[in-house]
């Protein structure tokens, strides 16, 4: 067999724990299946990134952002009262819903816009799919001075509209792509497709531990100040280590965030919760480890949810940044070495967990992180009063109102509950 | 044991011709006329026919040749049924076929089920758009071992060294993008196209064929000055795409070739 030589990082990189070997493979998932054209862009992007990921410069450059810029460390609250309400464990709150921009996704998208403009690369493109990654990504190339176009799917931009405005506000082009299933995998492809054309000059910042090597890595060093600062802030508050940490699954980034703290604790269970939809029938899901198989989609190898001929099934969620049909590969390593574990939940469970944790805590939660309150949940009820479960609340749920309020909720009393307000002075 | 497609350029070399080599979406608009079209391409004079494999997701690909795998899928199509497609016309064509597909309906079907269907179903190629080099180790060594030439894409991205390995690794022909980006026609040959031919000839004798955005005859004449071959598929793909619907598809689809044809006739060939 002929080797190719190009693979390597650079003399003097840290490779640290858990990283992939020096082909991108987590076990056997991952690698790097990319059109030829983007081979060398890519390869170039591995070696900037494993400089900047040993260079004490870059690292404190993002540091003093993250704190001074994005209001880190966020703080861990208690659900005192929704504990209460469960009766068993108490639940503590990561609050990336705190963070600057509302999401976990501007951890990334500084990082890898710093990356950029070290590479003197000057325009961006980045698909999104809530919105979150393309609202962080249009912020962070205004405050960088980077050009930005996001692609985002024409269904997406309807049920997320309020995020299509925040792009446009801080200067980004946001194109519809109206494809396929007009989403996330969808605004992939397009931005995955200007990449390719405009590679001189442009970086593709993608928003998920997904893609080819080295970004499922990448995206998870940068989202791993979650966990870092969860596991002290833990211990700080209560003085034990999690029974559990929970977290939802998109691509993957913010449970691998906030795993990344713990994975060497073995006795803390490590959940990925991923989107049940409305059923558990092809079409109407996102739970890739409830019924996917292994292929290769969109740069990586890792579980997919495909058809009998290898062509990507429709994904459905009421979360749109959960609605995709492929897992970030490291989740499949995990998985499959038994330490972090899958579950899912529906889309009525995910609203009903949004709705309690905004009347017993006073938080609107994104409906991607309500999957993963939804499950917490069940879990806390389960264990004892001193036990403790810690889920990471990925973002803040102003994006989603509509789409509460179009289900029925939000509105005025009704008559048999006294007049409202207004009527009484 | 030498291929269909070695044969094809031994001969390209010995005319003098440049090859032409033509991009169809297997299954568009619907099996029955794709079949017609395939033998249509053969008697207009296409030296391969590349067969697309229909894909849910062709991030390599641009709008003309997207549209053509979704009509393709709404007709029914896939990689088993493209198969099909090709086993049923491979007596009738002189040509030589290459099956262009995405990885994962391949890795789906199983590489040993793949190699065996598609060396039964006389197919003498295969390119996989986001297999490269450092990913086809086992799927190479499945394909060479049925008697399927692998066939790699370099672009003018591609180091020389990796130009060097995947010439090592590539049977039949190597597949040279004129330019960065998507599938789909272009007015004007890219200006590094030559270059990357030229590259390659420093360090192969395989045959170099050139596409991406190749669409007129005077397109394949000039590459034919620098390349053994030039691809047409986008703007292939589009004339079935105005003409689906017409009862002359697949003479339109022949004129249309033969023009091409015509092109590559007048191509001063190297050697
Ligand atoms: C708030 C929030 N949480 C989670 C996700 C899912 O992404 P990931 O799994 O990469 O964290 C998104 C994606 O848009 C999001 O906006």
């Amino acid at each position: 067999m002929t080797t190719i030589d190009t693979e390597l990082p650079p003399a003097g990189a840290r490779v640290g724990r858990r990283d992939p070997d020096v082909r991108g493979y987590f076990g056997t998932y991952g690698g790097r299946f990319v059109p030829e054209t983007l081979v060398a862009p890519v390869e170039e992007l591995q070696t900037a990134y494993f400089v900047a990921r040993s260079d004490r410069a870059f690292q404190d450059e993002l540091t003093s952002l993250l704190d001074r810029y994005v209001g880190r460390p966020t703080p861990v609250s208690e659900a005192v009262r929704w504990s209460e309400q469960l009766g068993g464990a108490r639940l503590l709150l990561k609050r990336e819903d705190l963070a600057h921009t509302g999401a976990h996704k501007i951890n990334n998208a500084l990082g890898q816009a710093l990356l950029a403009v070290r590479m003197g690369k000057r325009r961006v493109v980045a698909e999104t799919g809530a919105g979150q990654h393309g609202v962080a990504t249009a912020t962070a190339c205004a405050l960088l001075d980077l050009t930005c176009e996001v692609y985002m799917g024409a269904e997406d931009m309807e049920r997320q509209a309020l995020n299509v405005v925040r792009m446009r506000l801080l200067g980004a082009r946001v194109t519809p792509v109206d494809a396929g299933t007009r989403t996330l995998k969808d605004a992939i492809n397009e931005a995955m497709r200007d990449w390719v054309t405009n590679i001189q000059d442009t970086y593709y910042l993608l928003g998920s531990v997904l893609g080819p090597h080295p970004y499922p890595l990448m995206v998870r060093e940068f989202q791993s100040v979650i966990g870092a600062e969860a596991r002290q802030q833990v211990l700080a508050l209560v003085g034990r280590l999690p029974a559990a940490v929970i977290a939802c699954v998109g691509g993957g980034s913010n449970a691998l965030g906030i795993f990344d703290g713990f994975v060497d604790d073995r006795d803390v269970r490590l959940i990925g919760v991923e989107a049940g939809g409305d059923a558990i029938v092809a079409g109407r899901h996102a739970a890739r480890f409830t019924t996917g198989t292994v292929g290769v989609l969109q740069g990586t190898r890792t579980v997919i949810l495909q058809d009998a001929h290898g062509n990507i099934e429709p994904t459905h969620s009421v979360a749109a940044g959960l609605d995709y049909a492929a897992v970030g590969p490291e989740h499949a390593w995990l998985r499959d070495m038994g330490r972090a574990a899958y579950t899912c939940v529906s889309d009525d469970q995910a609203l009903e967990a949004f709705l309690q944790v905004a009347r017993l805590e006073g938080i609107l939660p994104a409906l991607e992180s309500s999957h993963a309150l939804a499950h917490a949940g069940q879990v806390a009820a389960e264990l004892d009063r001193d036990e403790v479960v810690l889920v990471n609340l990925s973002g803040r749920g102003d994006k989603d109102v509509e789409i509460v309020r179009a289900r029925g909720f939000g509105a005025p009393p009704v008559a048999a509950a006294g007049p409202p307000r207004e009527d009484v002075t | 044991m030498t291929s269909r497609i070695a044969d094809v350029f031994v001969r390209l070399r010995a005319d003098h011709r440049t090859g032409l080599v033509t991009y169809v979406t297997g299954g568009d608009p619907d099996a029955a006329r794709s079949a017609e079209i395939l033998r249509g391409l053969d008697r207009a004079g296409a030296d391969v026919l590349e067969v697309g494999v229909p894909f849910s997701d062709p991030l390599a690909d641009g709008p003309v040749i997207q549209r053509a795998s979704e009509r393709a899928l709404a007709a029914g199509g896939n990689l088993s049924g493209t198969l099909d497609l090709i086993a049923q016309v491979r007596a009738d064509v002189q040509a030589a076929v290459v099956v262009f597909t995405y990885a994962n309906p391949i890795f789906k079907m199983g590489t040993d089920a793949f190699a065996a269907r598609a060396a039964a179903a006389g197919v003498d190629g295969v390119l996989v758009l986001d297999l490269p080099i450092e990913e086809a180790g086992s799927f190479r060594q499945t394909v060479v071992d049925a008697g399927i030439d692998p066939i790699f894409l370099l672009s003018p991205t591609t180091t020389d060294a990796r130009i060097r390995a995947a010439a090592k690794l590539g049977r039949g022909f190597l597949y040279g993008i004129s330019r960065l980006g998507v599938t789909g026609a272009r007015a004007e040959v890219a200006s590094g196209a030559r270059a990357l031919v030229e590259r390659i000839r420093a360090v192969t004798a395989l045959p170099v064929a050139v596409g991406f955005g190749l669409s007129r005859p005077e397109h394949v004449r000039q590459v034919g000055e620098w390349a053994d071959a030039a691809v047409v598929g986008s703007a292939l793909v589009d004339v079935i795409a105005r003409e689906a619907d017409s009862p002359d598809l697949v003479t339109t689809v022949e004129r249309y070739v033969a023009g091409l044809k015509r092109g590559a006739q007048g191509g001063a060939s190297v050697t």
